[in-house]
Order: C-alpha cells, then structure tokens, then sequence
C-alpha cells in the first residue's frame, strides 16, 4: 500500500468539457491512464490507481452527475459520457493512453473506444456492464434497484465487511455525493437496465488490446456476461481475479496491477 | 364544501405478512380469486352509484401490482362511471402522467370520459409514490420535470382545434397530434394535482388548479394550504383564494351510534397498516431530493410506515387522518380541522377500505350525505379564506 505521505496523491481540480463543469482527480506522472470508475464514483483513496500512479500520470473524472461534476440536462445516458472523455482526451492532449473502466466505468470505456480508439494504446475493463447477450426473459445483471444495500455489498465485494461504509462518520456533503451518486447511475442505467443495445454490435471496432477482468466472486457480471464481452473485441484477453467480488481493482488491488502488468508483458 | 366518495378498491384477502417481502409490487397475483374480485368491483360501483344518488362526487385512483388498490387503469373505471352515473361530478385523482409513456393517449381517454359522461370529469394529474415506478419501469430521476411536460402536452392537446400539431420536448416527441373527440368542456376540465409538500403546492397554486392533499393531517396540511394561497395570490389569481381550490383526504366513516361510528373507522385503518414495503421500494434513487436521501444515510426513515405498525385509531383520529362517529361526532371532528388548516372546499372521504363491507359503507354515505352534508355546506358557504 503507498504511504499517503510519501507516494503520489490525488488532487481534484475542474475542467470545462461542453460547457459544463468536469471533476478530475490527478496523480503521478509518466504514460497517461484514464481512469472510469463504477457506479460508486471514484474515491481519491482507491488503492490500486495510487500504486499506478508512481509510474503512470493517472486521470480519473467523476462522470458527469457524479462527486461533483455537474450534470446537464442533455446528457442521459453512459453513450453521453463516452463523449464527454473522447473531448477530455482531446482537451488534455493525451496520447497511448492506457483507458480502464470499471463496471459502468467499463461500459463508457467500451463505449469511447468503438467511437475513436487513436489515442488509446491499451484498454483494461473491470466486470464491465454495457451490453445484453441473454434471454429477453432474464436480465443478465441482477436488479441492482430492487435488492437491500446489504446483498448489493455482497454482489461487489467478496469480503463486504472490510469495505462497509460507516455513514455516521460521514459530512452532510459527502453523504450528499453519495445520494447524488445513486442517483445519477438511475438515470443513466434505468431503461435499458445497465446496457445500450448497439454497444454489442460496435465491440469488434475496438482495434487496441483489450484486457477483460472479472473478479471471481463478481455477484453482478457473470463469467458467461465477461466472456461474451470479451469475444466480441478482437483482440481481447479474458482473466479473472481471485478472492474479488465486481469492484476487484478495490478489493484486490495488487493481484489486479499484476494482471495488467503480466498482460501488456506478455 | 363537496365531498367525494373515494375507495381504492383493495383487495383485501391477505396471505399473512409475514409470508410475503412486499404488498406492493412484487406480492405474486396467484393470491387474486378473479370471482371475488368480480364481487368487489360490483360492490364498489354500487357504492360510487349510490353516492351519485345522494348528491354526493366521486373520486377513482389508480395503483399498479398491489392488492391495496386493483384499480390500475382509473380512466377504465371513470369510463363506467361516466355511463352508470348521473349527475356526480367524476374526479380522477389522478392520472400518473410521469409514468405514462403516451401523454396523449391520456389525453384522449380524458376527453373521452368528458363526452360520455356529458362534461362532469375533473382531471386529476400525480406524479405516483414512489412504489410506482417499478411496475412503471420509469424512470425515478428528473419525474417532476416529465410530469409537467406530459401536462403541457395534454393540455395542448385538449385545446388545439386546428389540425395537427407537433411537439417536441426532453421527454415526449410528437409529429401529428390532433385528437378525437376534444373535451365537451372548454376550455378543457378542471385541472387538480395531488401534493404533499410545499414546494408542489406552490407550482399548483401559479398555475391555477386544485390542490388535493392525502392524509397530511394537523401536522402538515396547513403548510401545504398556506403555501398554495401565498403563491396563488403572488402570481396575481386574485387575493380572495377559492375555497374549492383545495381539498383534502381523510378516512371518514359515520355510524348510528359512536361505537358503530368507530368500528367503521377501525375497518378503514386497514389501508394504514397494509403497507409493508422494502426501502428499495419505498425510496428509488432520484425519488426524493438529495437532502431526504442525506438524512436517510443518517438513519432517518423515509417512507409512511414502520415494519410490524399497527396503527392505533385514537391516534389517527387525533393526527387529523381518521374522521368516525356519530353524525354530530364526524362534523365537530371536520369543522375542528377545516377550522386548523384555514378552510378547504373538498372533502376527498375515503369511505370504503380494506374489509369495510357494501352495507357498512352504503349505511355511512346515507348518514354522510343526510346528516353531516347539509351541515358542512353551510360550514363553508359565507366564508371566503382570504382572511387567513
């Protein structure tokens, strides 16, 4: 684990992406990694971009709606934020970028890479959501609206006591993000449920090595769901992460920087 | 003052609530016996005939996948309503328009329903409870803003009579609307909107319709009241706020006797204490505002109930919820709250609930219509409620 004293550490600023405000978390410097978090939002604490980030320059945005971009009107949907990191990418002039998403993170980075993948040198997705390969009768992800919190912990991590949220501890403000948070991933995963029906049949125009990971105890994305993902990328890597749960970049994050490394060796 | 009989139509054969997660949304239909549910529906409308005999309005709603309320199409009901009846004014309260994928379409069964029934619909528009909207799989997020642009549409709809028009909105996209039949009343019927906050009444009272508010009692109805009449007469309506621009919901049952009064009132509790609900039902993200979500996260309930309530009926007759008794018992109880919360014009009478059966109900609208009515007309004749 980095010293928060002594390693890298994030810092917010705002950025101006189609006229509303951006918030992007910076850190370290090197090759650029852009960063696309899960439905949670990004934590500044997150584990393994911190390690990262004493090699890579990492750039994490709160999607818009999220932490404390704005939210404009006109955006509604994950295809909305593909956009917006297509304009960062171009505003901050960010070239070989290596692009990971988790989750709904992975879908918009998916979604980014079908559009222009040129300033991308690598692409890692974390249980990434986004498509629907299964039956019209069965949703492919369980409803994330319609179970208690405490399954949903379960669902994204394999050991949820050691990341359980304390909200007694918590500002009014941060409680407000959160909410906030909650939200927005409504608005953007309500109808389709957490998937774009064209995202399937754009996948084979990502033309950059792509890394798909699962954690093993994903209670959310399935190995079948993962798989499928990954097939339809051309150049594509399946592999899954032991002892983690969806949010396995969190719950595991040295076995997951392993993994890229090994990856972008091999 | 009116009054307007109002029952959700529950169906009310409950497995044990132990047995099941939710009453709403998700309790599976095999409880549902068709042939009894046949027998409630005749019962009911009896009941909104019999009202329409005694003089007294009609009010219908609609709920979605809950036996508390096996009304879910209330312009279907209207529709029968409209035929049956004959002189009631028929109040639907009201149509879930952010729910509704085809606001026009609501606009035609309103002006529908307007034809047949020769000009007596009062148009209701709700945004739904929270409950509404998986079965809706609507959106919860940016409803309140979906909800007036279905309204700007219906409206639109209603009082265009040139051909065709377009619309084109965040929500809503239309390239040919030009309904059949417009309304028989014109401009179009009256407009109510249901609120239990503030800040809603205040939008209702600018743009000038009737305030229906639901079991918000001493504590919080006049609030809501207060905030429509500032508001109406900000936007200039004029400094003496009608009293029939308000109305509020209560339960409402009158006996021969005290004892009869409130044995009525103890089967209407039925509709309080059938409510189970998990919070993911109660409380979708983007339901409610960002701060209620904050004090949720502190711990705070949101929601009407608490797991395993049973509501006491002194309690809610105190709260301002339940109205039971005697004759002379239900009017002081009335004329005590109309007084509380400056004056209202409608009495939205829940009078049928839960196992209430038809002779109950039917032996309190008799005594509702011929006892109490004459008197809470009187109640509100000479008064106007700018005073307050």
């Amino acid at each position: 684990m980095p010293d928060g004293n002594r390693g890298p550490l994030f810092r917010p600023r705002m950025i101006k992406i189609s006229g509303f405000e951006l918030e992007i978390y910076e850190a370290g410097e090197g090759p650029p990694i852009l960063y696309l978090h899960a439905g949670d939002g990004f934590r500044s604490s997150h584990p393994a971009m911190l390690l990262l980030a004493e090699n890579y320059r990492v750039i994490a945005p709160s999607h818009p709606g999220f932490g404390r971009s704005d939210l404009p009107d006109w955006i509604t949907s994950v295809d909305d934020y593909a956009h917006v990191y297509l304009e960062l990418i171009h505003r901050l002039d960010l070239s070989g970028t290596l692009l990971i998403g988790a989750s709904i993170g992975g879908w918009a980075a998916a979604e980014l890479a079908t559009k222009n993948s040129s300033r991308l040198s690598r692409i890692v997705l974390i249980g990434p959501s986004g498509i629907k390969v299964g039956s019209r009768d069965q949703l492919d992800i369980p409803d994330l609206f319609a179970m208690p919190a405490a399954e949903l912990e379960k669902r994204i991590f394999q050991n949820p006591e050691k990341f359980h949220a304390n909200f007694s501890d918590m500002s009014d403000d941060d409680l407000a993000i959160i909410a906030r948070n909650k939200q927005t991933l409504a608005l953007i995963a309500w109808e389709p449920y957490l998937h774009n029906p064209k995202l399937k049949h754009r996948l084979h125009m990502i033309n950059v090595p792509t890394l798909v990971v699962r954690g093993e105890h994903d209670g959310l994305i399935s190995p079948e769901y993962a798989s499928a993902f990954c097939q339809r990328i051309p150049d594509s890597t399946y592999l899954e992460i032991a002892e983690a749960g969806h949010a396995a970049d969190i719950e595991q994050p040295l076995p997951f920087i392993a993994a890229i490394s090994n990856w972008m060796e091999s | 003052m009116r009054i307007w009989h109002f029952s959700e139509t529950a169906y009310p054969h409950l497995p044990p609530e132990d047995d099941y997660e939710s009453i709403r949304v998700s309790l599976p239909n095999k409880y549902y016996d068709p042939e009894i549910g046949y027998k409630l529906y005749q019962n009911r409308i009896d009941e909104w005939c019999l009202a329409d005999e005694l003089g007294i309005d009609i009010m219908v709603n609609e709920h979605h996948q809950t036996p508390t309320c096996v009304d879910p199409a209330a312009p279907i009901m209207t529709g029968v309503l409209a035929r049956l009846t004959k002189n009631s004014r028929l109040l639907i309260l009201g149509n879930p328009i952010a729910n509704r994928r085809q606001p026009v379409r609501v606009a035609e069964e309103m002006s529908m329903v307007d034809v047949l029934s020769k000009g007596r619909l009062e148009c209701g528009f709700v945004r739904s409870v929270p409950y509404e909207i998986a079965p809706a799989n609507s959106n919860p997020v940016r409803m309140v803003k979906r909800m007036w642009e279905a309204h700007d549409l219906i409206v639109k709809a209603w009082t265009s009579h040139d051909g065709p028009f377009t619309f084109e909105g965040d929500f809503f996209h239309h390239r040919m609307v030009n309904i059949w039949p417009r309304p028989y009343q014109q401009p179009h019927p009256p407009i109510w909107v249901t609120s239990l906050s503030t800040g809603n009444s205040a939008e209702i009272a600018r743009r000038g319709y009737t305030l229906g508010t639901f079991l918000t009692g001493y504590e919080k109805t006049p609030d809501i009241f207060k905030a429509y009449r500032t508001a109406y007469r900000d936007a200039g309506h004029g400094d003496d706020v009608p009293l029939q621009k308000l109305g509020y919901s209560g339960l409402v049952f009158v006996g021969e006797t005290e004892e009869e009064g409130r044995a009525g009132g103890q089967h209407l509790l039925w509709y309080l204490s059938h409510n189970k609900l998990p919070m993911h039902f109660r409380n979708p993200p983007g339901y409610a505002s960002i701060d209620a979500n904050v004090m949720a996260l502190k711990g705070k309930q949101i929601g009407v109930r608490k797991e395993g309530w049973v509501p006491d009926l002194d309690d809610q007759m105190e709260k301002g919820i339940v109205f039971c008794g005697t004759p002379d018992q239900v009017f002081d109880q009335l004329k005590k709250f109309y007084d509380h919360v400056g004056g209202f014009g409608n009495l939205l009478s829940m009078g049928q609930a839960g196992h209430l059966s038809h002779d109950d109900t039917c032996k309190s609208l008799n005594l509702l219509a011929k006892e109490v009515y004459p008197r809470l007309k009187e109640l509100s004749a000479p008064r106007s409620i700018a005073s307050f």
